[in-house]
């Protein structure tokens, strides 16, 4: 095989995505790193020394990362059952169901941590019918500015992302290995723990590092659930950019918030190395079977039962309670959407509100796809030299702090031909960055899962390279694309850490316009509010249940 | 080099027009608002277009602001107050501007002899209350701040992270004025032991422990004196008398004074002044309250019926120089940490 006319194709597959990273992540960040630690062109390192002179933000960084560690691996445990659920069985209502367990990851903090109130709070749901049964002078369940309450909530956000990776990786592991293995007498667990388990691995890594870097860098959730006793790396980085006001420290925290995950992402690609298997990929529709044994009705039960009190409570309580009012039920606050009774110059109509997301969702789907696919595509092969360092790389936005972010683009973007700091294509665009990850990841245990035997046979029979990746690798990847596009499709949908710096305020986010009406007392804004998020659950469900149907029309079966 | 000319030329046609002759951009944080009408009126006046952006919170967007200044976004920022006034002075961002509607302004609110930030508007930030909960418990609502520390209110009330929140850091700095520098700490200290909660920012503390707005369970919550009209104002059906009610005694309220500025490097200075004008003017003034629910800085502005009905103003603030803030509050807040936090 002739080396140099396989590499040149591989290059320009990892220009575009490089560029892309190169002027809307690296410029920006550079810029605002710099301006932070050397504002008149010299070394102001400002209070740097406390960084390690004060035991606090050694606790900090110690805080951070074992509360991700942990929210991991609780998210892992409780998510790799519905996993094989989802992979190995067909039953009534399970796209609905899938679909549905991805809507936690749209909601904005402050929803959740109110529909988490209701439900589980000193007056919730639950605290009082416990009261009421055991005759409880006070509410059983203390939740509120516990580290339960953090571990539940990042539970609650990534449950779906172990499901969709773990669940559709798993579904096209070809049977045959655990048959054989079966027929000579292995037990179940077995053939688990021997087979099943190792052969994963890709993607429980992948999926447990995605959910590890978006705990690691977990804003809301610490500030709004955790309370003042909890602090993040990422906290106090907004913290000391925007109420201190000390750049230098923020920009230090950011820096090593980039480095760790750098390096995080580093040993991960050198493990990843060692675990990528080559397997057949088989059609996923002959390994799904029906529920028809006893055994059956318990494991399918069972996952969606816990999918149902873990995820489903709350947000069937935040439904309940925007349709609740003093006289039963009623559309009241869904009426009052559509009234502007201030005639406020920065009012939106809902639909309007559901156009603005969704079409930047849209916006960002697409930039995500076209980005994420050539960067996997090129990551898939084995790299060496600098191609090891570009996956970390690839990863970097996802733990990259909004605020620093934000005001990199403020300072960076400001001169044509990037005059994009007031452009509305800088929502999309600062969405992509955070989406971009995810596809990759998705992405990526597919496509490396492709024996290389495939793609050289169909060099052989003279195949270009780019035919090569239409026969062989699409087909066999076009599921983890789809996995991709439905992250990046949520992933814009509910960001609202950059939103709230680079939307124009005509033009808002279903998310901004719930914080929105979440900024003022009354009865109103809190309904309005309920209802929004209500909207932005229903929006989402129906997005993701007309992109499962693009799938079946547009790629067939694979 | 290439590829950015490349990338630029492929959005470009996507960017809106960011300098447009006869537009003029304000600046502002996720709260601000104002009506179509006022908005439309000063357009056609001047035969110009007003562009809103809005750039997270006060201290977000003005940091942005600080960080753009040599080559602002915008020709005018709103909504930095006196909490934040030193920094953005100090940044020497805002160009001074002697309008003459000042004198239909009120004097007191007048913080910046060199008129590089004009008052706007005000809040006083003090203590809410649930009204049925105490009617309910026969317990006497709160009067004062050290009332919040007598073993009746044991757990009962709810204040914002000064680390992390506006009104949080207003109502230590309350604590500051009424207990004196020497004392404050002693009082934070009893709080604590009195279980006070505290949350990282407004929207959890009201939303979501504050009996009288939520599912919560405590009934004094910090957030401002006009709150109460809020709450009648966006009830399902206005009652006759606020749920609530704000704690407004002596000295047990912070002032926070918005402003308004132009920022240097504008091109379109003259009419920045006019928009300075306008803003200080009866139409906009009058405006004010039922879009921020907040007060207008106007000496006899009209205010809407639910606010005369519901909303007070508190007869003695307290007040601390804003460079005496700047100087001493990342001080405060850490000695505030260390007391109710560790």
């Amino acid at each position: 095989m002739k080396k140099n006319n396989k590499y040149r194709p591989r290059i320009l597959l990892i220009t575009i995505p490089l560029l892309f990273l190169a002027i809307f992540y690296f410029y920006p960040l550079i810029k605002i790193f710099s301006l932070s630690f050397m504002p008149e062109g010299e070394w102001r390192p400002g209070k740097l020394h406390k960084l390690v002179s004060s035991g606090f933000y050694i606790q900090t960084f110690w805080f951070t990362f074992w509360q991700a560690s942990l929210s991991t691996i609780l998210t892992l445990l409780l998510a790799l059952p519905g996993a094989y659920v989802f992979a190995r069985y067909r039953f009534f209502g399970k796209n609905l169901i899938q679909s549905f367990t991805t809507i936690p990851f749209v909601l904005p903090t402050v929803v959740v941590a109110t529909a988490f109130q209701a439900l589980l709070g000193p007056n919730g749901l639950i605290n009082i019918w416990l009261m009421q049964w055991f005759e409880l002078p006070d509410a059983p369940i203390q939740l509120n500015h516990t580290l339960w309450f953090i571990l539940l909530a990042h539970v609650f956000y990534n449950y779906t992302v172990v499901l969709r990776i773990v669940g559709g990786f798993w579904s096209r592991l070809e049977c045959t290995l655990t048959e054989a293995a079966q027929v000579l007498g292995a037990s179940p667990w077995q053939t688990f723990f021997k087979i099943t388990l190792p052969l994963l691995y890709p993607a429980i890594f992948a999926a447990g590092l995605l959910v590890f870097i978006f705990c690691f860098s977990s804003f809301g959730i610490i500030l709004i659930l955790g309370g003042p006793r909890f602090s993040t790396i990422e906290v106090e980085i907004y913290r000391q950019a925007v109420h201190i006001f000390n750049l230098p420290m923020a920009a230090a925290l950011s820096l090593i918030q980039i480095v760790f995950t750098f390096l995080l992402m580093w040993v991960y690609t050198a493990l990843q190395r060692k675990t990528g298997v080559d397997i057949m990929p088989e059609s996923s529709a002959s390994a799904l079977r029906n529920v028809t044994t006893c055994r059956d009705r318990v494991i399918v039960g069972g996952n969606t039962a816990l999918m149902m009190l873990l995820l489903g409570m709350p947000m069937l309580a935040l439904v309940f309670r925007s349709f609740s009012s003093d006289s039963g039920l009623s559309l009241v606050f869904y009426r009052a959407l559509f009234e502007n009774p201030t005639q406020s110059i920065f009012f939106v109509p809902p639909m309007e509100a559901v156009i603005y997301s969704v079409g930047f969702a849209g916006v960002t789907l697409v930039l995500a796809v076209f980005l994420g696919l050539p960067a996997a595509s090129f990551l898939a092969s084995p790299q060496k030299g600098l191609g090891a360092l570009l996956d970390p790389i690839f990863m970097l936005p996802l733990s990259t702090s909004a605020v620093t972010l934000g005001f990199g683009f403020i300072i960076a973007l400001d001169r044509p031909p990037l005059n994009l700091r007031t452009s509305l294509m800088l929502v999309p665009l600062a969405h992509t960055l955070v989406a971009f990850p995810f596809v990759v990841r998705s992405i990526l245990p597919a496509l490396r899962s492709i024996p290389r035997n495939l793609r050289e046979a169909a060099t052989l029979l003279g195949a270009s390279p780019l035919k090569v990746w239409q026969a062989v690798d699409l087909p066999i990847v076009g599921r983890a694309v789809l996995v991709g596009a439905v992250f990046a499709f949520t992933v814009s949908l509910g960001e609202f850490g950059a939103t709230v710096f680079v939307a124009r305020p005509q033009t808002p986010t279903m998310p901004l316009a719930i914080y929105r009406f979440l900024g003022q007392p009354g009865a109103m804004n809190y309904g309005q509010a309920m209802a929004m998020s209500s909207i932005l659950m229903m929006v989402t469900a129906v997005g993701f249940l007309l992109l499962e149907k693009v799938r079946i029309g547009g790629m067939g079966e694979f | 080099m290439i590829a950015c000319v490349v990338f630029g030329g492929f959005f470009n046609p996507l960017v809106m027009a960011a300098d447009a002759v006869n537009e003029i951009t304000v600046m502002t944080h996720d709260s601000f608002s104002i009506s179509k009408e006022v908005v439309t009126s000063f357009e056609t006046l001047h035969n110009t277009k007003i562009r809103f952006l809005k750039a997270g919170d006060a201290g977000a967007a003005l940091n942005q602001a600080i960080l753009s200044k040599n080559n602002p976004l915008a020709d005018l920022f709103f909504g930095v107050d006196n909490t934040f006034m030193s920094r953005a002075l100090k940044a020497d961002i805002f160009k001074p501007y002697a309008s003459p509607l000042l004198n239909q302004i009120r004097d007191d609110l007048k913080l910046d002899p060199q008129n590089r930030l004009l008052p706007v508007d005000f809040g006083d930030v003090c203590l809410n209350y649930d009204k049925k909960w105490f009617v309910q418990k026969k317990l006497r609502p709160p009067a004062s701040l050290a009332d919040l520390v007598k073993s009746d209110y044991k757990s009962l009330t709810i204040v914002e992270n000064p680390a992390t929140s506006s009104p949080g850091l207003a109502f230590l700095l309350t604590t500051v004025g009424y207990f004196g520098e020497n004392g404050y700490l002693d009082f934070w200290k009893k709080m604590r032991a009195n279980d006070v909660m505290v949350t990282n920012g407004w929207k959890e503390a009201y939303w979501g422990s504050f009996s009288a707005a939520s599912k919560g369970n405590r009934p004094i919550v910090v957030s401002y004196a006009s709150s109460p009209s809020a709450e009648v104002y966006y009830a399902k059906t206005p009652p006759d008398q606020a749920p609530t009610a704000a704690v407004i005694g002596d000295q047990t309220s912070f002032r926070q004074i918005e402003f308004v500025g132009i920022l240097k490097g504008t091109s379109k200075i003259e009419l920045a002044q006019k928009l300075v004008d306008f803003m200080l003017d009866r139409k906009f003034q009058e405006d004010i309250p039922l879009q921020m629910f907040v007060f207008p800085a106007g000496k006899s502005t009209r205010l809407p019926e639910v606010f005369i009905k519901h909303a007070r103003i508190a007869a003695n603030p307290v007040t601390i120089p804003y460079d005496e803030i700047a100087a001493k509050r990342e001080k405060w807040i850490e000695s505030w940490t260390e007391t109710v936090l560790r």
